[in-house]
């Protein structure tokens, strides 16, 4: 198969995947970072270990398709099963050098809104909330977020943090509310990749997709997006992360669905 | 089942439940408790996958103290959704939390002190909408939660309510500790001198434990290592039908109401091909000592 012919979904994990490095100890979430966990455990990574706040520290990605983190292919092999606690131990003491949340709003600071949106005590819609989002946010020493390219996801500013990135994007702003991580290093979409500078604050356009253009992006996102003084094109899944991911996910489960 | 939720979950207690997050989840339990009607209930735990949303959805439950409450594969609780947008059934107090804070206070109740400091969730709105929660001097004070009654789901499990399990615990034993009471629900029922071979696998106190009830099946359809696989497909039915209130009605006249118990519940699925078939039997330890 042409490495033309892929999915967003397939896109983003290879992608994220990428944000893992040789010898991480990954917070890995749920969804398509389990994916991209596997992915890159079995390319660039061999030596990446893997958490899972159910309770599981494993090296090998699973052997059986995951819909959950708490599936029991996941506890086969596992490098320890225990309470989440003793997982949350090891993220509270710095040791968790990237960690992946889902979301379903960002804003232009990295702040992620999984929980209310409109006012709390009558929202126009209930989100399902942090899970261990907030927790991976704080805590780990850096992490990556995935979502759809919408307006309505990428807002100026969101209206409730439950995982804060750079709060208001004023400097060391993490620093001086005590937040022991790093924060937020990259947003990856359907249509792009958002990076923040090095010291944190606000996100601008790093990469766009193939098959997208930067006019797009900025019309898809809710605030005057910057752009980096070289934006590129987001490198395309290869052939052997593609073969991977299909491994992992043969139905399409997660990759192949809107 | 009917005896153990009559007796020991009446109306208005806080049940904890779900708290493996995405396997061994008493459904059985919760099912029952919808089916004699309980009301008020506060309802404890992590991730919770499904049943939160259906106990809400038939109107028994005042408030959710969770880090999160949707369809763990498929996103959205619908149930979640109407209750805390629209009040329907009724309406609905949260108490959110994250992972990490919820299992800390529950960790404060189970070692009897009014709060745990920590330093998760410094920056984050949750300290707006769960007065449970206190920033102060750069770390965050989580107020003990005590449920009344924590179930739990297990694969094994004594008369006297030793139970063993295996896999991820979540946050189950923070969870039974705290409760004042705990029902065990299992796979299988057996020997004393089963469990008693392997005490480190031991859950939770005896003392702590007011009704085991073999139950096999009880978590359908979440997964049970050893036992059961996850049923992926029915947690996307479930997320389909309970997309309206009238279809989720009617899921639960056909999977709850309508059935009697959860032995009729499972002769209507296709349940076999979610057994598990190809067991993988770790080695024993040696607990000798002369």
């Amino acid at each position: 198969m042409a490495s033309s012919s892929y999915t967003p979904q397939e896109l983003m994990v290879a992608v994220a995947a990428r944000e893992i490095q040789d010898g991480d100890l990954v917070f890995v979430g749920m969804r398509l970072p389990m994916l991209a966990y596997a992915v890159a455990r079995s390319a660039h990574a061999p030596s990446a270990r893997g958490l899972f706040e159910v309770g599981l520290m494993r090296d090998q990605p699973a052997e059986g398709f995951l819909g959950t983190m708490g599936d029991p292919p996941n506890v086969v092999g596992a490098l320890w099963a225990t309470r989440m606690s003793n997982v949350m131990a090891l993220m509270a003491q710095g040791s968790v050098d990237l960690g992946f949340i889902g979301g379903a709003e960002v804003d232009r600071f990295g702040n992620l809104n999984t929980s209310y949106v409109g006012e709390p005590a009558h929202p126009t819609v209930k989100l399902p909330g942090s899970g261990g989002g907030a927790d991976i946010a704080i805590l780990s020493r850096r992490w990556v977020t995935l979502m759809s390219h919408e307006r309505r996801r990428l807002v100026d500013r969101v209206s409730f943090i439950t995982s804060p990135g750079y709060g208001d994007g004023t400097p060391h702003w993490r620093k001086r509310n005590g937040l022991l991580g790093g924060g937020p290093v990259a947003i990856i979409t359907t249509l792009s990749v958002l990076r923040f500078p090095e010291l944190g604050g606000e996100a601008y356009l790093a990469s766009v997709h193939p098959g997208h253009t930067v006019e797009e992006v900025r019309a898809e996102t809710g605030w005057d997006l910057k752009l980096a003084d070289d934006v590129s094109e987001t490198p395309a899944p290869t052939e052997s992360e593609l073969s991977a991911i299909r491994r992992f996910d043969p139905e399409g489960f997660w990759t192949r669905s809107a | 089942m009917a005896e153990a939720i009559r007796r020991f979950v009446p109306d208005g207690s806080t049940v904890a439940l779900g708290l493996a997050l995405e396997s061994v989840i008493p459904f059985a339990a919760g099912h029952e408790m919808i089916r004699q009607g309980r009301r008020e209930l506060e309802l404890v735990g992590p991730i919770s996958d499904a049943l939160f949303d259906q106990l809400i959805g038939a109107g028994c439950v005042r408030r959710v103290t969770a880090a999160w409450v949707g369809n763990v594969s498929e996103g959205l609780g619908h149930c979640y959704r109407r209750a805390c947008e629209e009040r329907v059934p009724r309406s609905l107090e949260v108490h959110d939390h994250s992972n990490f804070s919820i299992s800390l206070a529950l960790w404060a109740a189970a070692w009897n002190v009014p709060s745990l400091p920590a330093r998760t969730l410094l920056g984050s709105d949750i300290l707006r909408t769960n007065p449970g929660l206190v920033a102060s001097e750069g770390l965050v004070q989580v107020a003990a939660v005590r449920p009344d009654v924590a179930i739990v789901h297990v694969q094994r499990c004594d008369e006297m309510g030793r139970a063993h399990t295996w896999g991820p615990m979540g946050i189950t034993e923070e969870a039974g500790l705290a409760a004042g009471r705990v029902i065990i629900t299992c796979e299988e029922l057996v020997a004393a001198e089963v469990i008693l071979s392997d005490p480190n696998r031991i859950l939770l106190p005896e003392t702590k434990v007011v009704a085991v009830v073999p139950e096999p099946g009880g978590a359908h359809p979440s997964p049970v290592q050893g036992y059961f696989k996850r049923d992926h497909a029915l947690y996307r039915d479930y997320a389909e039908q309970s997309r309206s209130v009238d279809g989720y009605l009617a899921w639960l006249e056909q999977w709850v109401m309508g059935v009697p118990d959860r032995e009729t519940y499972l002769q209507r699925l296709d349940i076999n091909p979610l057994r598990v078939s190809q067991h993988r039997m770790s080695e024993p330890v040696d607990y000798g000592f002369e």
